[in-house]
């Protein structure tokens, strides 16, 4: 019988700052359904890091956030050549995706993975993200153009704020744009 | 993949310190775990553990946040709190259970 070789304690570090508090800042510019995910997903994992993260509502984006659009966001096979069928591998032919009724079919679909994965839906995920310690805020412009005041956005919105703004809120973060 | 002694047992864990071996952790040993990462157990706090030890029997994975949310039913906001920083992490190391592989 061989001896096993003890080796002293590992205990892992989760206090361990990484650069000294490190900071996401994701700008989400999109309204699609499938657009809204990756900034949702990236948020959600850097917070689950310890890592401040703050989400900037821009353009398309705002929808995520507006209380009248926020339950309706849609996703459309046309100009994405990487929809695939349900079945097999096939791709959708770019022909069919403007028929009526392709998208709400899309959106339907894109929906059911996504619950299927247990992944919540944009507002429960935004809940999530807040819950988490996350930071929303809303674009200036976006809020003009569209005639949407702080009533009409989540609650939990905490401002909405400049450009200039936001990237003084996010010094020394990193950043990805969406 | 290392043995590491913690408490008089011998463990195996992997190269950050989370137990490989789902039958090598008992509840003495998660109080001797979380002390070792500053955190003091309590009924708050055994009640995320005991459902990450039974989910992970019946599922074969690791629950993440949003998994001791929706199914658990530990407000991610808890989990915060009872956790800081890096909860699914930290959850998993005391309850001798490999990190969540799921994303969200």
């Amino acid at each position: 019988m061989t001896t096993t070789e003890i080796h002293p304690a590992i205990v892992p570090n989760f206090d361990e700052e990484t650069g000294g508090g490190r900071k996401l800042a994701i700008i989400c510019s999109k309204g699609n359904l499938d657009m809204a995910y990756p900034g949702l997903v990236l948020a959600n994992a850097a917070l689950g890091e310890g890592v401040d993260t703050h989400m900037f509502f821009t353009f398309w984006g705002f929808d995520m956030i507006t209380k009248s659009r926020m339950d309706h966001l849609q996703f459309s096979p046309a100009g994405n050549t990487a929809m695939h069928m349900p079945i097999g591998d096939a791709h959708l032919p770019q022909a069919l995706a403007p028929l009526p009724g392709m998208t709400a079919m899309a959106t339907r679909m894109l929906k059911k993975s996504i619950a299927d994965l247990g992944v919540p839906e944009v507002p429960e995920f935004l809940d999530q993200i807040v819950a988490a310690g996350g930071h929303l805020w809303a674009c200036r412009m976006s809020a003009d153009m569209n005639h949407l005041v702080e009533a009409d956005l989540r609650d939990d919105v905490e401002g909405i704020i400049s450009a200039s703004d936001f990237i003084e809120k996010t010094e020394g973060a990193q950043l990805l744009f969406i | 993949m290392p043995v590491t002694e913690i408490d008089s047992h011998q463990i195996h864990v992997d190269d950050e310190g989370f137990l490989t071996e789902y039958d090598e952790w008992d509840e003495n040993l998660a109080v001797v775990l979380a002390n070792r990462i500053g955190i003091e157990l309590t009924d708050a706090h055994w009640r995320v553990i005991r459902f990450l030890r039974d989910d992970y029997r019946t599922q074969g994975d690791t629950a993440t946040t949003r998994r001791v949310q929706a199914v658990g039913g530990v407000p991610v906001k808890e989990q915060f709190a009872l956790f800081p920083k890096k909860p699914a992490k930290r959850m998993a190391y005391i309850a001798g259970l490999p990190k969540p592989h799921g994303c969200v």
